[in-house]
């Protein structure tokens, strides 16, 4: 993976960068010094490391603004960093680059159940705001696997996901309103407590942007009402085209469970051994069907999967009859990244999404994969919205290995768009698939992209390297070639 | 004048890059039923999306449809109907509203507005829908973006910019939503209440309870008696007004809760099925501004829900002042007299002190020219508004104008 060519001036201008910014960051929050800088050279995606050129912890604001002022007068490039639960590398660092961290961010500024929102510094922590309003029964949706750890600006930096996003929708679909500030260090409110923000959707443009247009520094959420009880099934297959009819099924017949996950043997043997939920090991597949409202719609839709399960010859079926048995039930699928890192010296987690009913051509084509490149590999599947996760096991002490699970993780997330789906659901682009851009949008898709990007920062100075295989400079890019030319189809009906 | 009428997107594209290069801006509809919003536009050529039209996939037990952008809302509505379907956003037909006599509109107009329905509050509008488009950028180039699955970060989500950008950015030819199961069930819970600030209070309730409301309104008296609905009209009273909908046990007992929840604040009532969806499609396309005499300037206020009953205080001072609230108090529909500034002044100054923003929806052209119809952009959403128009639509051709000055 190459990144682009590190500004040797800046990496020279290290001690006078750090004494300018220790000028708006006092104390502590400048970080020169090696071993301390070493924390930070990777984000969640710890095959790739890199030194940062800096490392900045600004406390407030007005020090975050004046941090990007600075360098942006000085032509600097800058990281922003929340947690640093990146699955694809959004957050690592760049030689020459200053890494901005968020993290002394972490107050929940104002919980107002009126209007049924949070207003939350960036470094909050996703599952601390759902914490902190739990006693009064309300949540926050989106729950990544990481939610303990992750952070909610990061949250927005990559529009998070989890395993009620089809019912719930994702980061973008549970935000009301983000404080930004942009590298020139202006500060631009967004939204606020209103459902519809005005003009452009620029909080929806933000959310997503993987760091690259500007650093959040406050998010307002949404905050849901607790629903009354949540029950789960757990659906045992004797195969995954069994299992992935049964989705099909429970949709089509108008049910949105709250989360339907897949999971493949590997994956339920790796679990189950590390955590003994309780899971079939005698299935090819398993689904855990999460059905969450009212007491009556709950039971009542539990039943009505249950039937559909039986149609589509599920060979076992249990139903959780306990707050204590549900959360059994996802302590499995929960922990599949690391139960997998149990059996394995090393995985490699994919993140593409595909449309549902492709599920037994893909994995048909997984498994030869797997064998072409001596890999094996686990699936976990957010079954309802079609966002596979295969995780691909390999050992990095053995040359060539690392490599090897790379090239098979391309293959299979260009299999995805093949079959009609998308690089990342949740994940981000970061710079795991940034050369994979290609397979999915034209140059002139890409283009436009960046021109949005060339609003936002011309100078390419934040978060470059990340999402777009090739860096074009905003001239470049916004120069016109028009052509003098005739009236457009001469024949096209007109009036 | 040139009016084009492109049947395929390569005609869009042809038409656009022919604007460019000849300096001549275009106004961009599909069914132009909503040509009446914005600030009047001065182009003098058209080009009009209406003959784009045709569903292009439709695959319900993947919750998706794409169609070209000029197809009618009719024809989305009927397709997804046959399969008990529909789009969640629950999207309003304003032609009685904007006096049009073009019929619902189009899939593209739609997103290009960002419409919503009551059931904004809690699934979204047109934006939380929008999965993927093609387009022709102000350059005269193709472009896309997102997809056709429900979970995508790949690359910047230009769907959300494009939704809402009112034809100002790219002409969107094809769009990918997602859709949705219908509801099995459906019932409204009525409270007859006069006072804003108890139905705010009971909506608040409802929408902080457990019962996953899918609408929270109330009309005032006036407005009530005169609903198409005998069971409105007949109350003598304001109304709120909460629905529920889900399958069926579900509804029955949350219908009952609520109606014991909400009997401290007064009377209570209910809708079934029919009348619950006649009520709700009367909030959702305006409807107690919508008679051919009502001639009224008609003012779309968003604000923070818990603010909706003293706005609506503020505003109801205005004269010839009318209005009802819809998302828990966080929307306002104001009709007030078109004469000076239809309130426009008023309206915002009032606003500033509960945050959100006021949309002008119905209005003379004149009206439109001297009140900015869009909210007036502060100065950081403003520079950016006006560097993101330049790097969609450097030389201006796309409805310039319509939503701010230069934009």
């Amino acid at each position: 993976m190459q990144m682009p060519e590190p500004d040797r001036g800046a990496i020279a201008r290290r001690e006078e960068i750090a004494a300018a910014l220790r000028a708006i960051v006092p104390g502590e929050g400048v970080i020169v010094d090696e071993d301390e800088r070493r924390p930070y050279e990777s984000d969640g995606l710890s095959a790739y490391q890199t030194l940062p050129l800096l490392v900045v912890l600004p406390e407030t604001v007005e020090q975050v603004s004046q941090v990007l002022r600075y360098c942006f007068e000085n032509g600097i490039k800058v990281v922003p960093r929340g947690a640093g639960t990146s699955l694809s590398g959004g957050a690592l660092p760049l030689e020459d680059g200053v890494l901005l961290g968020l993290g002394k961010f972490n107050r929940i500024l104002e919980v107002d159940y009126d209007n049924r929102c949070a207003r939350v510094q960036p470094g909050v922590t996703n599952l601390a705001i759902t914490k902190a309003v739990e006693a009064d029964g309300f949540y926050y949706a989106p729950d990544p696997s990481s939610q303990i750890a992750c952070s909610i600006g990061g949250n927005v930096a990559e529009n998070s996901g989890g395993v009620h996003c089809l019912k719930y929708g994702l980061t973008t679909n549970n935000l009301l309103g983000v404080q930004i500030v942009t590298i020139d260090g202006e500060v631009i409110e967004i939204g606020g407590k209103h459902l519809d923000s005005e003009a452009y959707d620029l909080l929806g443009v933000m959310t997503g942007s993987e760091g690259l247009l500007g650093v959040v520094t406050e998010v307002t959420v949404r905050l849901l009402r607790t629903p009354e009880t949540a029950r789960a099934v757990l659906l045992g297959f004797e195969t995954s085209e069994a299992a992935g009819d049964c989705v099909a099924k429970i949709i089509g017949a108008g049910i949105i469970p709250g989360g339907m996950e897949m999971m493949d043997k590997p994956a339920i043997h790796a679990a189950e051994d590390f955590v003994r939920a309780g899971y079939p090991l005698d299935v090819e597949a398993l689904l855990i069907v999460e059905l969450d409202g009212p007491t009556q719609e709950v039971d009542y839709l539990i039943d009505r999967v249950r039937e559909i399960a039986d149609g589509c010859g599920a060979v076992s079926q249990r139903v959780s009859e306990s707050e204590e048995e549900r959360l059994t039930f996802w302590a499995g699928r929960k922990a599949a990244f690391p139960a997998v890192g149990r059996i394995s010296p090393d995985y490699y987690c994919m993140d593409g999404t595909i449309p549902r009913h492709q599920l037994p051509k893909v994995l048909t084509r997984m498994n030869e994969l797997s064998s072409q490149y001596g890999l094996r590999v686990a699936n976990v599947f957010h079954a309802g919205d079609g966002n596979l996760h295969p995780l691909i096991l390999y050992d990095a002490n053995n040359p060539g290995e690392l490599e090897k699970a790379e090239d098979f993780g391309s293959d299979i997330l260009k299999l995805c768009v093949e079959v009609g789906g998308v690089l990342t659901g949740e994940h981000g682009v970061g710079v795991e698939k940034r050369d994979l851009m290609g397979t999915m949008f034209s140059e002139a898709d890409l283009q436009q992209q960046q021109r949005l990007k060339c609003a936002f920062d011309p100078g390419g100075l934040l978060n470059p390297g990340k999402v777009f295989p090739t860096l074009h400079r905003c001239a470049e890019l916004g120069r016109m070639h028009i052509h003098k030319g005739q009236m457009p189809f001469p024949d096209i009906p007109r009036f | 004048m040139t009016h084009f009428t492109p049947e395929t997107p390569d005609q869009v594209r042809e038409a656009v890059a022919w604007a460019v290069s000849e300096g001549a801006p275009l106004s961009v509809r599909g069914a132009g039923t909503k040509a009446s919003v914005g600030r009047p536009i001065n182009t003098s050529h058209e080009l009009d999306l209406s003959r784009l039209t045709g569903i292009t996939l439709y695959e319900a037990e993947e919750l998706i449809l794409q169609a070209w952008a000029g197809t009618p809302m009719s024809e989305i509505e009927a397709a997804l109907s046959a399969r008990n379907q529909r789009l969640e956003f629950e999207p309003p037909n304003y032609a009685a509203l904007l006096k049009s006599d073009k019929g619902a509109g189009t899939l593209g107009g739609a997103v290009a507005a960002n419409l919503a329905g009551p059931r904004r509050i809690k699934s979204g509008a047109a934006r939380d829908h929008f999965l993927g488009f093609e387009a022709v950028s102000g350059r005269g180039e193709d472009f896309k973006s997102g997809g056709r699955v429900v979970k995508n970060v790949t690359g910047y989500d230009l769907c959300k910019l494009m939704a809402g950008s009112w034809g100002t950015l790219g002409v969107m030819t094809r769009i990918t939503v997602k859709v949705m199961p219908v509801a099995e069930k459906q019932r409204t819970v009525l409270l007859a209440t006069d006072d804003p600030e108890t139905a705010v209070r009971a909506l608040t309730e409802g929408l902080n309870s457990p019962y996953d409301l899918s609408g929270a309104a109330w009309v005032p008296t006036a407005i009530a008696a005169r609903s198409g609905l005998s069971l409105i009209s007949g109350q003598g009273s304001g109304v709120a007004a909460l629905r529920l909908d889900g399958p069926g046990p579900s509804v029955e007992y949350r219908c009952e809760k609520l109606r014991q929840m909400l009997g401290v604040h007064g009377p209570t009532d209910e809708l079934h099925s029919r009348n619950s969806a006649g009520f709700w499609r009367e909030i959702r396309d305006v409807a107690p501004f919508s008679a051919s005499d009502d001639l009224r300037a008609v003012w779309r206020l968003s604000t923070a829900p818990s603010e909706g009953a003293a706005l609506y205080g503020s505003v109801m001072a205005l004269p010839g002042a009318e209005a009802f609230l819809d998302w828990g108090g966080g929307l306002i529909w104001l009709a007030v007299e078109g004469a000076g500034d239809a309130g426009a002044e008023a309206i915002r100054t009032a606003l500033q002190a509960h945050g959100g923003h006021a949309t002008l929806i119905r209005g003379g052209a004149d009206l439109r020219a001297a009140v900015e119809p869009f909210q007036p952009l502060k100065p950081g959403v403003r520079r950016l508004t006006e560097k993101i128009k330049q790097a969609f639509d450097p030389s201006g051709v796309l409805n310039p104008g319509r939503m701010y000055d230069g934009v």
